[in-house]
């Protein structure tokens, strides 16, 4: 499709997904799905349980492929891609359980990360010590979301939100263009959620940011846009303010929850 | 970070590494190894302790499928197609054992190949699965093909000059060769663990999805450790053929790779050291109750059950796991 790849390239979509069914065995996630998240912005994609908001982040990284429609990432084409290759190409996600290397070092997380851009990821012959060569930027990065500390830890020894900040560590390594996270605040307490906004605000700073999150005070306070899906389609999109008065919205999801 | 919800590890004092983390015992540990590996021959039969070492090599090369948490019931084939290409070169072709080695090596790389691209897609058990079918047929093939004999096997192999100089049919040189081969081939895992590429299993092992967002091809990197397992049991059974001077079925048969799984978990398998200690106490097993008139199977069935019941880690990791929280309580 070249105009719309046309399109995506001149204007401010960075991930565009067009027309996007996913069936499971006769039940239908998503259905019929198209959504813009535009560059630069903090992207929310609220509903309950079960409306499809994971669904659509495996379709988006290709974790998933689709039933049928198609995803565009920066005007390419990602349809036909495996979610490896779509990360290279600066989408990365992080998942709703969190999702560090256990029994590596905090600081070895955030070099598998960096270890990427090197040619030496099949170099079984190569001694693990070239890769000190990266401490001095992963320790930069650990800096950053306030673990350097806790550099030489296993991961596994982290509370939860260290956990999340960690998390968020290895994905900055990689500098992606867009960050897709999957419901960043679960099993946080207050003063990690406190930290953790930030820590998201700070790194939205120069890239685009695609979140799954139930905490919506959370959501009013970082986002740009939302979008509401309710079994697997969307009820309502557009700018936090709009979108919370909006009658449907307010019936089928914000409820007694939103004052 | 004083603003941070109460963090446990925070409270625990500075943990000492495990030995199972380093995966190599202390270096104490490996000069006296290294010290029973030389003098081992002088004490019992050489070419039994060289039989024993084929098997170890094979179980450390096994267990390098563990460090990307794959589980292979298939191995015998590796080792087995290796044992009856590198007997037949030996033999038939009248080969040196070192292009013997080199031959068989190659075939079971290659089967390695073809085993990993069928099976890489598949997860968990029905990975093991596809190479317990896979090693079925290479064991159907080994009872068919007319080169390797069916059940009389590919017997009197000759051993021939190691470099073309020192006789293999002096055990000692015989010993001392398959000790080379395990000690290189135990080098080479231990460096593949700890490399650049080994670091990159390791996340897979631990958390695949997060491995795949990062950007890793991960059926690549698990595609690459397979062959490189494969290879080196190869290289086990080609040197096994040259030290007992035949090739069986029973180096393909199914058994064989059950054999390495329990040698494996016997001695420990998130160890490196481990495996050579499961394979030595498997084969010890079987060579002195052979004469006993005990059901020799029965009974390693039963060691085998008392020890994934009672000691999960394996021997050398119970081991490594009691002095770590002996060194733990003295820093507490």
């Amino acid at each position: 499709m070249p105009s719309t790849t046309q399109r995506d390239a001149s204007s401010e979509v960075t991930l565009r997904m067009q027309n996007l069914t996913k069936e499971f065995r006769g039940f239908t996630a998503v259905r019929n799905l198209s959504l813009e998240i535009h560059r630069g912005t903090i992207h929310a994609l609220i509903g309950p349980n079960g409306a499809g908001k994971t669904t659509v982040f495996n379709l988006a990284t290709k974790f998933l492929n689709p039933t049928s429609g198609r995803v565009f990432f920066k005007g390419v084409d990602i349809t036909p891609m495996q979610p490896a290759d779509v990360a290279r190409l600066g989408m990365v996600r992080s998942f709703q359980i969190s999702a560090v290397f256990a029994n590596l070092t905090v600081l070895e997380n955030v070099r598998v990360a960096l270890q990427r851009f090197r040619p030496d990821g099949f170099y079984f012959w190569r001694s693990e010590r070239a890769l000190d060569e990266l401490n001095d930027r992963a320790r930069a990065l650990l800096t950053e979301v306030g673990l350097e500390s806790l550099a030489e830890r296993k991961a596994i020894e982290l509370s939860y939100g260290r956990r999340r900040a960690l998390e968020i560590a290895t994905t900055l390594a990689l500098d992606p263009e867009l960050m897709l996270l999957d419901e960043p605040m679960s099993g946080l307490g207050q003063e990690d959620i406190g930290r953790i906004t930030e820590l998201i605000r700070k790194s939205a700073a120069s890239r685009t940011v695609l979140m799954v999150e139930h905490n919506l005070s959370v959501v009013a306070d970082l986002s740009d846009r939302i979008t509401v899906l309710a079994r697997g389609e969307i009820l309502a999109d557009g700018p936090y303010s709009e979108v919370s008065r909006d009658p449907a919205v307010v019936e089928a999801y914000l409820g007694s929850d939103h004052e | 970070m004083s603003t941070t919800s109460a963090d446990p590890a925070h409270a625990q004092p500075a943990s000492t590494k495990s030995l199972a983390s380093f995966g190599l015992p202390p270096i104490v540990l490996y000069a006296v190894g290294l010290a029973l590996l030389v003098a081992g021959p002088f004490f019992v039969y050489p070419l039994f302790l060289a039989k024993i070492l084929c098997f170890c090599l094979f179980a450390c090369a096994f267990n390098l499928l563990g460090s990307v948490g794959l589980l292979s019931f298939g191995h015998a084939a590796f080792f087995g197609a290796s044992a009856y290409v590198a007997g037949h070169a030996l033999k038939v072709w009248g080969l040196p054992f070192e292009l013997g080695a080199v031959i068989g090596t190659a075939a079971a790389t290659f089967l390695g190949v073809v085993f990993g691209y069928v099976a890489i897609r598949r997860q968990g058990l029905y990975f093991a699965m596809i190479t317990l079918a896979l090693a079925q047929m290479i064991y159907f093939l080994a009872l068919q093909l007319p080169f390797t004999h069916a059940e009389d096997g590919l017997t009197g192999v000759p051993r021939g000059r190691i470099l073309g100089l020192f006789d293999l049919n002096n055990l000692y040189v015989l010993y001392y060769t398959a000790a080379v081969i395990f000690v290189a081939g135990y080098l080479l895992i231990y460096r593949i663990t700890h490399s650049t590429f080994g670091q990159i299993l390791k996340a897979i092992r631990e958390k695949e999805p997060r491995a795949i967002s990062l950007g890793y091809r991960v059926n690549d990197y698990k595609l690459l450790v397979f062959v490189l397992s494969a290879a080196l049991a190869g290289l086990a059974g080609a040197t096994k053929t040259m030290v007992v001077q035949l090739a069986s079925l029973t180096d393909v048969h199914w058994s064989t790779s059950g054999d390495v799984i329990l040698m494996t978990l016997l001695g420990g398998s998130g160890t490196m050291f481990g495996p050579v200690v499961g394979a030595v106490v498997v084969e010890m097993l079987e060579f002195y109750l052979a004469d006993s008139g005990l059901p020799i199977q029965a009974v390693i069935g039963a060691i085998f059950v008392v020890c994934i019941l009672l000691f999960r880690r394996g021997i050398v990791g119970e081991l490594s796991h009691l002095l770590d929280s002996k060194s733990r309580g003295k820093a507490g």
